[in-house]
């Protein structure tokens, strides 16, 4: 079945009339993704790249029936964005949107968890399921309908992986980019949890990067609630300290953000591991000859 | 964006947060004015520095007298400041903030930050200040505490009062903390700051809380709705490559290997030097060129990294995704005829487009390297630059 977005997901973009969202909708058209409508403050009546374009995230709902919202408005407003989705009831919200401030996720995060709401994002490439549509930026033509689940914190190591699965013939049940910013909607475990419970994915590919400590608590989660095997890249094992001034956040944080102990972490809870990005397709063979 | 202290203090002044009164000095020729106005004996002088550690540094001297305060004065402004926290060249010091000593019988640590794991602003408070809080995490956990902001509600007095009881204040010092604490929460939301940290905060002899020193962080993002933060920006304080490549919304970092990168996307950026590592190479920079690069950005970003002399051979690794392979080709070639590079070049291209530009760097009859797999692309740079 895929995870997030299937055939029953009808989807809104919010800000599709800029650039990037006439370009990437555009995209997603093509690629056959059920798109239902746009909204747009004053556009109302209008209809972009074929699509009814309403007001307000109330009005796309009520008369389309929309379920999922893509975001692309400027920063500045992303945060009124997402609360007025989640305050309508969508239950699936993609951010693409890079520099919200963090304040503004702080208290748009809070609105998404009061509402029940999943966001993925901001800053990140989005969601795709292979064969039935894409909520984001990602190349399309480099993904196969197949079972290998991807969640990853970057946009381009994303594609290495998707890439590097389609190579070795397995192909992608779901790929989310949950994106690198302090305050992501969602993080490693809440995909873990759903690729688990998934169907039609069989392994699994998780990219982490040096920094906070999502991916120990990742390996934490897998250890107890995990049978799927997964195979796992921590990018900047030779990455340097960056410049800081007070030392608070690394405290706060706890554990290192160093990537020796990421892959500690990993592999004591028996996550298989590789060194470099290029070889991640020999040990998803590997994993999946098991 | 990093605030020095006197900056810092002047807000904390703005919100009304009990610190010390002191005179910033940008020249000497100011010194008469201050030792005037601040009395000429027993004076702090402080290095107006973007790092810690100042103090063991020696970038905070006490001075009894003029002549000491003169001296002092001359050797600290126009030097540059190694700490444990710098760089081996250390920071500048271009302005010093001249204050009177304060007597303090005991010395607290405070910090407001975002904390990622519970999504909060946190307040951070320990009894044992004026030290290196490392150390106190990393010996005594417990004497660190931690208090959570619900951004739905805000500071609540409980919390407050908790904070306060927990650093063993007295009742007029209570009253103090209190809206001490409500002010800074104020004052990190109104700011859009990441991060301010009081080491130490102090409860002088008179039994009253001041902010001794302070260190603040604003969040990049925000700056857009802070106009006056902005303008006070101290950019001789940042690294002046790095600084060129944000205002071409590049993100670099300078390393200390030989071998120039250039990536799109910031994880495969260190994925690259992770690989150029482990095949025996050393990355000379780190550099996302960004997902939707042009010519234009191709060449400043070519410019940004040959002004590093150690550079004598690049690596270029891009997945095209909505960048076209074919366009990027094209900025490579345009950018290496107008260059007159004549250092060894490796390009990488897969994705979008990634035949049509491989073929386009094949047919230039320029002297560059393609490669569409990662690991021989990488080999091949390493070996290009070997003795060189």
């Amino acid at each position: 079945m895929s995870i997030l977005l299937d055939k029953n997901t009808k989807i809104m973009c919010q800000g599709m009339t800029g650039t990037q969202g006439t370009f990437h909708t555009q995209k997603a058209l093509e690629y056959g993704t059920n798109m239902v409508c746009g909204v747009v403050p004053k556009k109302r009546g209008l209809t972009h790249l074929g699509l009814p374009m309403y007001n307000s995230v109330r009005c796309g709902i009520d008369l389309t029936g929309a379920n999922a919202s893509i975001i692309y408005v400027p920063a500045p407003f992303c945060k009124d964005s997402i609360i007025e989705a989640a305050e309508n009831g969508i239950e699936l919200i993609v951010c693409i949107t890079e520099g919200v401030p963090v304040k503004d996720m702080l208290e748009a995060k809070a609105a998404v968890d009061a509402n029940g709401a999943r966001l993925i994002g901001p800053n990140c490439p989005g969601v795709i399921t292979p064969g039935i549509g894409k909520m984001g930026i990602m190349p399309a033509q480099i993904h196969e309908v197949g079972s290998v689940g991807i969640v990853s914190r970057s946009g381009t190591l994303t594609y290495e992986a998707v890439n590097q699965s389609t190579l070795a013939g397995l192909g992608q049940s779901t790929c989310v980019g949950i994106g690198g910013d302090p305050i992501p909607g969602s993080d490693f475990i809440d995909m873990l949890k759903l690729f688990q419970e998934d169907e039609q994915t069989k392994s699994i590919v998780m990219i982490g990067e040096i920094g906070g400590t999502k991916e120990e608590q990742a390996a934490e989660y897998i250890k107890k609630h995990i049978t799927k095997p997964i195979v796992s890249y921590i990018a900047g094992v030779t990455a340097p300290k960056g410049k800081r001034m007070g030392h608070a956040g690394a405290i706060i944080d706890g554990g290192s953000g160093k990537a020796e102990d990421k892959y500690k972490a990993l592999e004591a809870a028996g996550v298989t591991t590789v060194k470099t990005i290029t070889h991640i397709k020999d040990a998803l063979l590997e994993v999946n000859k098991k | 964006m990093n605030l020095h202290e006197y900056q810092a203090k002047n807000l904390f002044k703005k919100y009304g947060i009990p610190t010390t009164k002191g005179k910033l000095l940008t020249h000497s020729s100011q010194l008469d004015d201050i030792l005037d106005t601040l009395g000429e004996e027993n004076l702090v002088i402080k290095a107006q520095v973007h790092t810690g550690g100042r103090g063991k540094a020696g970038g905070v001297v006490l001075t009894k007298n003029k002549k000491e305060a003169k001296e002092v004065t001359n050797r600290l402004l126009g030097s540059r400041l190694v700490t444990y926290q710098t760089s081996k060249e250390g920071q500048p010091i271009n302005s010093l903030y001249i204050e009177k000593p304060c007597e303090f019988d005991k010395q607290l640590y405070l910090a407001f930050l975002v904390d990622r794991s519970s999504q909060r602003i946190t307040i951070m408070t320990s009894s044992e200040g004026g030290v290196e809080i490392e150390e106190v995490a990393k010996n005594d956990p417990k004497k660190i505490k931690k208090n959570k902001i619900n951004p739905v509600v805000g500071i609540m007095p409980y919390q407050c009062r908790e904070i306060a009881f927990d650093l063993g204040l007295d009742d007029h010092q209570v009253k103090q903390m209190i809206p001490l604490l409500q002010n800074m929460y104020k004052m990190f939301l109104e700011n859009d700051l990441s991060l301010i940290e009081v080491n130490p905060l102090v409860i002088t002899k008179q039994g009253d809380l001041v902010c001794l020193d302070g260190k603040i962080q604003v969040d990049n993002s925000a700056l857009f709705r802070h106009k006056k933060l902005n303008e006070i920006r101290d950019e001789t304080q940042e690294d002046a490559r790095e600084l060129q490549a944000e205002k071409m919304q590049l993100n670099y970092v300078s390393l200390d290997g030989n071998i120039g990168c250039m990536v799109n996307g910031a994880g495969l950026a260190m994925a690259t030097m992770d690989l150029i590592k482990t095949y025996g190479g050393e990355p000379a920079n780190f550099l996302d060129v960004g997902g939707s690069t042009n010519e234009q950005r191709v060449i400043e970003a070519f410019r940004i990294i040959l002004s590093d002399k150690k550079v004598n051979g690049i690596l270029i690794n891009i997945f095209g995704g909505i960048v076209r392979c074919d366009v990027i080709a094209n900025g490579i070639i345009a950018a290496v005829e107008k260059m007159n590079m004549n250092i060894p070049l490796v390009v990488r291209l897969e994705g979008t487009n990634a035949k049509e530009g491989l073929e386009l760097i094949r047919n230039s009859g320029l002297n560059i390297k393609e490669e569409q797999d990662l690991d021989k692309a990488t080999k091949k740079i390493i070996e290009l630059t070997k003795g060189n």
